[in-house]
């Protein structure tokens, strides 16, 4: 530990913290080594491997059919976005053509998916610089989601609603209603989310000018999703490589360039109204069809190595399977956009106080179970 | 006899006080939170925080291995002694007062930085770096903001010209003090509600326990009966600054407008805690609507604008009193 000499020759050492693996803001067992000098922070250095359960792994000893299932426990908050990654990069390998219907309910409910994920964050947010309303109010709309989720699906967080070649069963009768009601209702609540958190001055003065991560910082670290945009850099999936329907959707790509906590906190804001605006565009016109592509039992991809990537609430996720023809792939690697944006964490954070880093890291929006895999 | 009945009163007054605080800001919290709240334990949960301390009482105690156990033990008791000291000079009405001693804001004001004391040794004495960062923050919050709460209180002083609670309170029989000062009577509450909630320790100062930062600071090491100690002291400051912003800022005791001046039965006391649940309720609010400032900010805030708007409506006020320009009824 260096030592550090003050004017008055007092002698101060800076000293180390565990923050985590059991910390109330780090959402999950992330363990962070801070280096501490009274308040001020001089290194951050991430400890992971908590939460590891070698998911690349095990996807070598499953079926493709059954990968889809795993990739629900990674980013558990995009779940629905994990497996269709999964099963984009499987029908790529078999060169499926996919109906029109599944495309557009797959886009919906990825919409949904990053609807419920930033209304998470933006309760946690407001609960990691200490208004704790806000994770309430976020709850309550968030709820409304999870509802529509499990009368599609049977499931609230873990959906597994997608499967290589479709989805596994047809929307619910009532789905096109419930999904117009509550994008009815969360129009009206949306602001209230601004009125309650966003033009607070304590808010704005824990965050803005706080974390600044540079354009070209970001893009060196391989920062994606809303971090990179809060930093200006346009990286958005759905606009460079769309796929399912977002290329038949008209919607903003929201980029901010101050690089800041509080611009990161507004690109998720606007993003949740870009994402009621792509299922105002789709939910009125969703093809007729099938909703499955029968595929055979055993699936079998051809020799090579095939690539997907989604956006997910977080940013980047990369889906890479490296098959030899059987019916395990040989190789699964997962681009997770934590990971990425972990590293970028002690970038941002040294030299600001510990409350800093609190806000850092809820602007970040990190879901531990996705960094380590 | 008299002292022991006078005793009993006041701790009766202040378990009661602090149990049903409790209960009030998880009522209110609920209320904020589009939630319930306790409604399990007798109706309304109006039992519940009663459950509560009685499971506290009943834990084990359970401390830090290599803690300093002498200041550990000693620490809990800090907090709630200054507090129940501080409650005695709080006149509830004219006749339920224990002593009115001529220096009563001033004795206010030393008592209740005392308990700072108990926040600092229990965060270094329990061997854990989390209650050491969040008693040096204490310590921080404590001296700065004890400035503008005696400061706020100065400006009101010279309006009055006393120190005695019991005079200050007569001297509002014609109008309350923050009707007869004015502009610098209301700068002056405005600045002791917000060092006043510094004071106690409450969102958006609660940096001494920030939960998302620290865990839960000072107090993360306690546990039971010495937990408990804690917890209610911060529940009794804040009745207890509520109390002094009441009895300084608007008439203690007495009814507005003189209402119930000619009613000789009427409970001069339910006025005085009507008042002070009032601005209770007003601190709850900050709590459950504010976030949290930084430490860096929370230094700032109160060095570089309370502490200069207050020595310049110390002045204003000076100059107010001097030229007659109080409003009386």
């Amino acid at each position: 530990m260096a030592e550090i000499e003050t004017e008055n020759k007092i002698k101060s050492e800076e000293y180390f913290v565990n923050m985590g693996p059991q910390h109330p803001a780090a959402h999950g067992v992330l363990r962070l080594i801070l280096t501490i000098d009274g308040e001020t922070i001089v290194n951050v250095d991430p400890d992971l491997g908590y939460i590891h359960r070698s998911i690349e792994k095990m996807c070598e000893r499953d079926s493709y059919q059954q990968i889809v299932h795993l990739t629900d426990r990674m980013d558990y908050l995009s779940s629905h976005i994990n497996n269709e990654a999964v099963c984009l990069a499987v029908e790529k390998g078999l060169q499926l053509e996919i109906p029109d219907r599944v495309k557009v309910i797959r886009t919906i409910l990825s919409e949904l998916t990053r609807l419920a994920s930033h209304q998470l964050w933006w309760g946690v947010m407001g609960m990691d610089v200490g208004a704790l309303t806000t994770y309430f109010y976020a709850f309550r709309d968030r709820e409304m989601i999870n509802d529509i989720f499990e009368e599609t699906c049977g499931a609230r967080l873990t959906m597994n609603y997608n499967i290589p070649g479709g989805l596994m069963y047809d929307i619910h009768p009532n789905f096109v209603k419930r999904v117009k009601e509550f994008v009815a209702h969360f129009k009206t609540k949306l602001p209230e989310y601004d009125r309650l958190l966003s033009g607070n001055i304590i808010f704005i003065n824990r965050t803005k000018g706080v974390g600044v991560l540079s354009r070209e910082d970001a893009i060196s670290f391989g920062v994606s999703g809303p971090v990179a945009r809060g930093s200006g850099f346009a990286s958005d999936v759905r606009k460079r490589h769309p796929y399912s329907a977002y290329d038949r959707v008209s919607f903003k790509e929201i980029v901010m360039n101050e690089g800041d906590t509080l611009a990161r906190y507004k690109v998720r804001i606007l993003e949740m109204w870009e994402s009621l605006s792509i299922i105002e565009q789709l939910i009125d016109n969703i093809p007729e069809g099938d909703h499955l592509v029968p595929t055979k039992a055993v699936i079998k991809l051809p020799k090579g190595e095939f690539y997907q990537r989604v956006e997910t609430a977080r940013g980047e996720l990369g889906v890479y399977i490296n098959s030899d023809g059987n019916k395990n792939p040989y190789r699964v690697k997962f681009r997770s956009p934590g990971f990425s944006n972990l590293s970028a964490l002690n970038h941002v954070a040294k030299g600001g106080k510990i409350g800093d880093l609190v806000s850092i890291m809820a602007s970040f929006d990190f879901v531990i179970p996705d960094i380590d895999r | 006899m008299e002292m022991v009945l006078i005793a009993v009163a006041y701790l009766l007054v202040f378990a009661v006080a602090g149990l049903y605080l409790v209960l009030l800001e998880r009522k209110v919290a609920a209320w904020f939170q589009l939630r319930l709240g306790p409604n399990r334990v007798g109706p309304f949960g109006l039992f519940q925080t009663m459950a509560d301390a009685l499971k506290l009482v009943s834990k084990e105690m359970y401390g830090t291995n290599r803690a300093d156990k002498f200041l550990y033990n000693l620490a809990p008791y800090f907090p709630i002694i200054t507090a129940l000291l501080a409650m005695a000079v709080l006149p509830f009405s004219a006749q339920f007062q224990a002593f009115d001693i001529n220096i009563g804001i001033f004795f206010l004001l030393a008592v209740s930085s005392v308990g700072v004391i108990g926040i600092l040794l229990g965060g270094w004495a329990s061997n854990n770096k989390y209650s050491l960062i969040g008693a040096m923050r204490s310590g921080l919050q404590v001296v700065s903001y004890e400035l503008s709460v005696g400061l706020s209180l100065l400006t009101m002083v010279v309006l009055t010209g006393s120190l005695q609670l019991s005079e200050i309170i007569e001297v509002q029989k014609n109008g309350w003090l923050i009707v007869q000062g004015h502009i610098p009577a209301i700068i002056a509450f405005v600045i002791f509600m917000i060092a006043g909630t510094a004071e106690t320790n409450r969102a958006p100062f609660d940096l001494v326990e920030a939960e998302s930062e620290l865990g839960a600071g000072f107090h993360t090491e306690y546990s039971g009966m010495k937990f408990a100690y804690f917890f209610l002291a911060e529940f009794i400051n804040m009745f207890i600054i509520s109390a002094i912003a009441v009895i300084v800022f608007f008439g203690g005791w007495l009814s507005p407008f003189g209402i119930t001046e000619e009613i000789s039965w009427f409970p001069s006391v339910l006025w005085f805690l009507g008042k002070v649940l009032i601005i209770v309720f007003l601190m709850m609010w900050f709590r459950w609507t504010f976030p949290r400032l930084r430490v860096d900010q929370l230094l700032n805030l109160e060095w570089k604008y309370l502490l200069p708007i207050n020595l310049f409506n110390l002045v204003f006020m000076a100059i107010v009193v001097w030229l007659g320009w109080v409003i009386t009824f």
